[in-house]
């Protein structure tokens, strides 16, 4: 069976999984649409918060921008410590209260606590930047994956992809979506594992990837660590060592930080917690959540490290027993007939892969030719310049079960799994954005008397709208696909997160003081992104170009929410301490979030 | 808020406390800022900085929600606030 027929099954079979899923989960409910009916056992809402979180980013590309980073490995580090240290925050900070508070949506909580439809709407401005500005990414990924495994258009792959979403979405609300993640999640942790596991057994003596990345490397007999292995032999070509520390430890600092405290922000991720029956499963709920989270985030350094070693010796031979240098580079005779080398043909047709040999030699040197030293050995040896021209990042996850010489099924569920990490992303975003519009916009401000029908019926023709609007930017990204995740996670990090996590522990602060802070915090976020990614990411409008010279304090754009987060808590005490304190009942509020007896009482309204 | 719930709210907030300074260590601190000084310090093929950083935390903060998690069990059973 060739390989497009068996793409086609896998991926197909997995759509069936959902729909069904999404059939048998239909809400009947504002409560089932909104929280699933807060039955979900916190085990299986671990495991939804797990794809509901893990997105294509997490799946497609973060190994491969650990493994290609050009100042090396360590330094994106603060992807894994980041995405994942913000699930202790929503465990010890956020998740058990608002799990008590009992109600549906995160700007529902900040405008009861207070006490104000200000704050409530702002809430709900920066939920629908941070959320729409997130499924743009998910929405493109679907389309790309797609298009590259079905072989029909990124276009026509983002109608599929959005079709499928619009049938277990928009029926089932957060019941439909839950259940379906939980078998995406499965997909998607097997599609992960199972090639990292060969690659670990081929290249180290380990069967766990966790245990490979620290163990020694094999095919060299043993006796090297196979991280030794792989400094010496990126170092060798003139890159920067694997294991090199960071050029800047602030910003590296800051970075991890904003990642956290937008991860604990983030609204979708929020609202999952909502989910389960106590403030006792919240809390274990996120712990699940993380144990799931962390079977992928432990494999992707190994695989993102074994495969930039994978790489570089398929391009330089020799370096499998010695030095790289001392023998011949690939050539281009053997990649077209080697079978073991069909991978590196077929990745140059989908343009993630580029070569070029460009001193006609036959050969393909890959080296990095910035470095002087290799200026000078290129001199001596006749090479003009790095032939490998292009390599994307996502290169790494999607051909590695084919450097790996995989079977092709792994491959078909490779493919499975990045359209469900895309997938499941989309739609708890989607969700989070119509919660947002109807149970805050319409019943909160526009029509309070809306019958549960009612809301019932806008809250799925507001989740349909979501999908058409990120289904049109999806086919028309603004042009700013990249640096979205940073506006996304800034604000998270800079409105969000503090004004629920002072809601909860301060009863000082008050109306006043949140509107002013988030004010802050989403404007000062903002603008520090806008300067150097350019005003509202219109191409050509940005004031500093986007390097490391030009940052305040060095602290890259990526990095600032973390400042802003800081703005937020300054500016809401400092405004709180000279207003007026919060009225009894919402004092009152506060004291019953804090005890979690109770919390099966409370209802949605 | 009555006597027996504000011991209950400081005792919560002093686990989180503990807790939260467990989370900065294994990753701000052993992850980043003190890699340079713990070099030579090794796990298996790596340093034990590189290791906190790309493994050593995250088992860190998987172990902390789960204690932190049975810690607030107990806590709310002895106020009696569980359900």
């Amino acid at each position: 069976m060739d390989q497009f027929t068996l793409n086609l099954i896998f991926v197909g079979l997995t759509f069936a999984i959902y729909i069904g899923i999404a059939i048998w989960a239909r809400a009947g409910s504002t409560a089932e649409f909104y929280a699933a009916g807060r039955g979900v056992h916190p085990v299986l809402n671990g495991m939804a918060t797990g794809a509901d979180w893990m997105s294509a980013a997490s799946f497609i590309s973060m190994a491969g921008i650990i493994a290609l980073a050009p100042a090396g490995g360590y330094t994106q580090s603060a992807f894994l410590m980041g995405w994942t240290g913000g699930y202790v925050l929503l465990a010890l900070l956020l998740a058990p209260y608002l799990r008590k508070f009992g109600k549906f949506t995160v700007p529902e909580f900040i405008g009861d606590r207070f006490y104000s439809g200000g704050a409530r709407l702002l809430a709900v401005i920066c939920l629908i930047v941070i959320s729409i500005t997130y499924v743009i990414g998910q929405m493109r990924g679907v389309g790309v994956t797609f298009g590259r495994f079905l072989e029909v258009s990124t276009d026509t792959g983002l109608y599929i992809g959005a079709a499928i979403v619009f049938a277990y979405a928009v029926f089932g609300g957060m019941k439909g979506i839950t259940y379906t993640q939980v078998a995406q999640y499965v997909v998607l942790i097997i599609a992960y594992t199972i090639p990292a596991i060969f690659i670990s057994l081929a290249l180290t003596d380990s069967f766990l990837p966790q245990l490979g990345l620290i163990g020694s490397y094999a095919p060299g007999g043993g006796d090297q660590a196979f991280l030794a292995k792989l400094d010496e032999v990126v170092t060798e070509l003139g890159f920067t060592a694997y294991t090199a520390d960071t050029p800047n430890m602030l910003n590296m600092f800051l970075f991890t930080m904003s990642l956290m405290i937008g991860t604990a922000g983030l609204p979708h991720v929020i609202i999952r917690f909502f989910t389960v029956p106590k403030v006792a499963d919240a809390r274990t709920s996120a712990g699940w959540a993380l144990v799931f989270i962390a079977l992928l985030y432990t494999v992707a350094p190994a695989v993102g490290s074994m495969a930039r070693l994978n790489l570089t010796t398929t391009m330089w031979p020799n370096a499998v027993a010695g030095n790289a240098l001392d023998g011949d580079a690939v050539s281009l005779e053997a990649i077209q007939t080697d079978p073991r080398l069909n991978w590196v043909k077929t990745w140059e047709q989908t343009g993630l892969l580029h070569m070029e040999d460009l001193n006609g030699d036959g050969r393909i040197q890959y080296y990095n030719d910035k470095n002087p030293e290799m200026q000078a050995l290129a001199a001596e040896r006749g090479w003009q310049g790095n032939e490998v021209t292009k390599i994307d990042n996502d290169i790494m996850v999607l051909a590695n079960p084919e450097i790996a010489a995989l079977p092709s099924w792994v491959i078909a569920l490779v493919a499975a799994g990045a359209v469900a990490a895309a997938l499941s992303t989309a739609a708890g975003l989607l969700l989070a954005i119509s919660s947002a519009i109807s149970h805050d916009l319409i019943k909160g401000a526009i029509n309070p008397k809306i019958s549960e029908k009612g809301e019932l019926l806008a809250a799925r023709i507001s989740m349909t709208g979501a999908i058409l609007i990120a289904t049109w930017l999806g086919l028309n990204p603004p042009g700013f696909a990249a640096q979205v995740v940073a506006l996304a996670f800034g604000l998270a990090a800079a409105t969000i997160f503090p004004v629920l996590m002072m809601g909860i522990f301060s009863k000082r602060v008050n109306k006043e003081g949140a509107i002013a802070g988030m004010l802050v915090g989403l404007v000062f976020t903002a603008i520090y992104i806008f300067l150097y990614k350019g005003w509202f990411f219109i191409p050509g409008t940005a004031t500093f170009a986007d390097v490391p010279e030009n940052y305040l304090f060095g602290i890259s754009p990526l990095s600032i929410g973390a400042v802003g987060a800081i703005l937020n808590f300054a500016v809401a005490f400092g405004v709180s301490s000279v207003t007026r304190t919060p009225p009894r009942e919402v004092v009152e509020l506060v004291e019953s979030i804090r005890v979690p007896r109770g919390a099966g009482a409370a209802t949605g309204h | 808020m009555s006597g027996q719930d504000s011991a209950y709210w400081r005792a919560n907030v002093r686990i989180i406390l503990v807790c939260l300074v467990i989370w900065a260590v294994s990753s701000f601190g052993l992850g980043i800022v003190l890699r340079p000084a713990l070099e030579g310090i090794m796990i298996g093929g790596a340093d034990l900085g590189f290791w906190f950083a790309q493994q050593g935390s995250i088992y860190i903060f998987l172990v902390l929600i789960f204690v932190y998690a049975w810690l607030m069990n107990g806590l709310d059973r002895k106020h009696g606030v569980d359900e």
